[in-house]
């Protein structure tokens, strides 16, 4: 059967979740709307059930596009996940306001179990209830008294949901409940003031309250978190000690897997035997997978943090403490957590916008996420910055190139902001922005549920974004492959011919006719066509062909140069790149790698929305194409007239 | 004497007056902002805005514009 997991936010509902389902969870979305679906399958003796994770809501009606589901499905018998049994996660030291959400649900004639959650706390602050008085106000409902985090409670909840007859109720707070349509916030709110009436008697009647129900500790740690000074510094400290970890020990387990893809592709390339086949695997798909899982270490890490600082109750300080900060730019406290995101991948970051229940702010956040650098344009950056900035020291202290690797993810962060304004000025507001938001108390953080949300959060970026990075690599490959007909072996037979081949080394010689052949394939037919677009910037053809491949992910631009060059990959070091690109000059002997032509690229980098990926997840997250499409038109706009500028500047 | 919750002082107990109608009063009333219940500013974020204030034994965060649309009175003290 399937069985539907409903609760306020902050009640431990994931905790229930994970401790029911454990690792069979799995994602997806619900019927004929972009909201992710979270299910797990629950066997018991032989049954099998599928246990759904519904978004923590206060009420069915709905705040947020995110909380929509629970509105639509719940008021539809006919919908696919309707479900034959309601567990309502209920923080049992907040009674009255969790049991409204039950008493709409038990309006509806769902059957279901009240799942009397984070008893422990509860009973800690002084709070005793009557479970079995409880049981009489709502006949037909199972009442178990869980504290999921240490998995207390889990057979008597397995047993509850074995033993429950599946009739719905004949009690009712409201009857013959009507829910009110979505539009109708006057007819809501009354149904609220009666659900509440009756509950406030309720609650009095079950509930025995020894102290005061505040939480004392949580106080304390407040007035240092929330402090006007350290409160700044200790989350600028928590992001300093994160991007530590994402830049410099990521870089370990990344150098590794990139040595391991590229000594799988040469791997098959020695041992299948040659041809179309071969080349697809070692030049498309295996490069093509491998610059999928190469981020995986940064994303895990990233959300290795983050789920730390949510479980603990941290996080939502943290957008309190921000929204001040954020509201002049269209953006909402909520806005943080997608940009700080964004600086590892966009693709996670534009997901976690959803929390944000105002749509303008959430679509602003959205817009301007994949302005913030990413992890795949650090190759970039860091092969320009090796290439036209010289190693030296700035005012005696300064390293000159760490310098200007700051000055573009500062220039980043700037222009989304600024963008930002723009958009706020432009859109047009359905609806108030709002921020009513529970500050949990502080918990230490569970372990478990951090691993599963680490494990959800890869999973879901290496199925989005991996097939259409995947995707993008293999037409690109063809592309640099096949050229129009005779064009590319007439190329090889030319470099063939010339003088000095025979002296190269046979590894020289392979290079040499790589780079020919991409040279006059459809790839560098495109990137010729594209080179009077790309002059006044700077660039030459050998370029635009590198800025065409970015659109896979941005970090194979530097591949890329390696084969036009044929550069042999000296894993990922690039000196012999460098030492290259230095020397390359262009038709009228000018050296092409100047510090206005490199500048002008970073800019360009830092603005262009080269990420298909990205824009695939944009457009699901905002359900039409015009979103993304703005997107690119901005971000390009930017990053050409940047460049240009720069490129002007500097020559 | 009754002012707005976003007047109120930090650390003063308060009685819910009124709400009023609003957008937003529908998702005020389901966190349980009720008339009759008691309510408490602990404390506010660093410009002063948001404000967090305790309801029930939570804390729950709310923008200025939107306390400002909740009036309270204050507890008398004993």
């Amino acid at each position: 059967m399937k069985i539907a997991l409903f609760g306020n936010p902050n009640t431990g509902k994931s905790s229930v979740f994970n401790l029911l389902t454990g690792l069979r969870q799995h994602i997806g979305n619900f019927a004929g709307i972009t909201v992710e679906k979270k299910s797990g399958n629950l066997q018991i003796e032989d049954k099998q059930h599928e246990l759904i994770d519904f978004p923590g809501v206060y009420s069915i009606y709905p705040r947020s596009k995110d909380e929509e589901v629970v509105y639509k499905v719940v008021s539809n018998s006919s919908h696919i996940d309707f479900p034959d049994l309601a567990l309502i996660v209920v923080d049992a030291s907040n009674l009255e306001r969790n049991l409204l959400l039950f008493s709409q649900i038990y309006d509806l004639k769902i059957p279901s179990i009240i799942v009397l959650n984070m008893w422990d706390l509860a009973q800690k602050r002084g709070i005793k209830i009557d479970i079995e008085k409880l049981q009489n106000y709502f006949p037909g409902v199972l009442i178990v008294a869980t504290n999921a985090r240490v998995g207390f409670g889990k057979s008597r909840l397995i047993e509850a949901i074995q033993n429950h007859n599946l009739t719905s109720s004949t009690g009712a707070v409201i009857e013959n409940f009507q829910l009110s349509e979505l539009e109708n916030k006057k007819g809501q709110e009354q149904e609220t003031q009666i659900r509440y009436q009756f509950l406030k008697n309720v609650v009095e009647q079950v509930e025995q309250v020894e102290k005061s129900k505040t939480d004392t500790s949580s106080r304390k740690i407040d007035k240092i978190l929330i402090h006007p000074v350290f409160g700044y510094l200790i989350f600028i400290g928590i992001l300093f000690v994160i991007f530590q970890f994402i830049f410099s020990f990521a870089s370990i387990p990344m150098d590794f897997i990139d040595l391991q893809t590229s000594n799988f592709a040469d791997f098959i390339a020695t041992n299948l035997p040659r041809g179309l086949l071969n080349d697809l695997l070692c030049q498309g798909i295996i490069p093509g997978i491998g610059g999928i899982i190469i981020f995986i270490p940064q994303i895990a890490l990233l959300f290795f943090f983050i789920s730390i600082l949510e479980e603990s109750g941290y996080l939502s300080r943290v957008v309190f403490i921000m929204d001040k900060i954020m509201r002049p730019f269209g953006l909402n406290g909520k806005s943080v957590v997608p940009l700080i995101s964004s600086v590892a991948c966009a693709i996670p970051g534009v997901m976690a916008t959803r929390t944000i229940s105002d749509w303008k702010e959430r679509l602003i956040t959205i817009l301007v996420a994949p302005l913030m650098s990413c992890s795949a344009r650090i190759p970039v950056y860091t092969l320009l910055i090796g290439l036209v900035i010289p190693k030296q020291m700035f005012l005696g202290i300064f390293n000159l190139q760490g310098i200007v690797l700051f000055g573009l993810y500062f220039l980043g962060v700037i222009s989304a902001l600024l963008i930002a304004i723009i958009l706020k000025l432009l859109i047009k507001n359905r609806e108030k922005g709002f921020l009513l938001l529970e500050l949990p108390s502080y918990k230490m953080p569970r372990w478990s549920n951090v691993g599963i949300n680490v494990l959800e959060k890869v999973k879901i970026f290496v199925v989005d974004a991996g097939k259409i990075i995947l995707s993008i690599s293999i037409i690109l490959w063809a592309l640099a492959t096949f050229g129009p007909s005779g064009k590319m072996d007439g190329a090889e037979k030319f470099t063939k011919a010339n003088s000095g081949f025979e002296k190269l080394s046979s590894k020289e010689q392979n290079q040499a006719i790589a780079s020919a052949r991409l040279e006059s394939s459809y790839i560098g037919i495109f990137g010729k066509a594209i080179e009077p677009a790309i002059r006044p910037l700077g660039y030459d053809w050998k370029i635009g062909i590198s800025l065409i491949t970015s659109f896979a992910a941005r970090e194979v631009f530097v591949g890329s140069l390696a084969t036009i060059y044929a550069i042999q990959d000296d894993g990922g070091k690039n000196v012999r790149l460098i030492e290259r690109l230095k020397n390359e000059k262009n038709a009228k002997q000018e050296p092409v790698f100047t510090l206005a032509s490199g500048v002008s690229l970073m800019i360009f980098y830092v603005f262009a929305m080269q990420c298909m990926a990205t824009l695939a997840v944009v457009k699901r997250e905002t359900n039409s194409w015009k979103w993304p499409l703005i997107q690119v038109g901005f971000m390009g706009f930017m990053a050409y007239f940047g460049a240009l500028l720069a490129f002007n500047i500097l020559s | 004497m009754i002012i707005s919750l976003a007047k109120q002082n930090i650390g003063v107990k308060s009685e819910i007056k009124s709400i009023a109608s609003s957008a937003l009063t529908n998702k005020l009333v389901e966190l349980g902002f009720l008339v009759g219940k008691s309510v408490e500013v602990v404390f506010t974020a660093p410009f002063g805005d948001p404000i967090a204030v305790e309801l029930n034994g939570s804390v729950l965060s709310l923008r200025l514009e939107e306390a400002e649309t909740i009036r309270v009175e204050s507890s008398i003290s004993l």
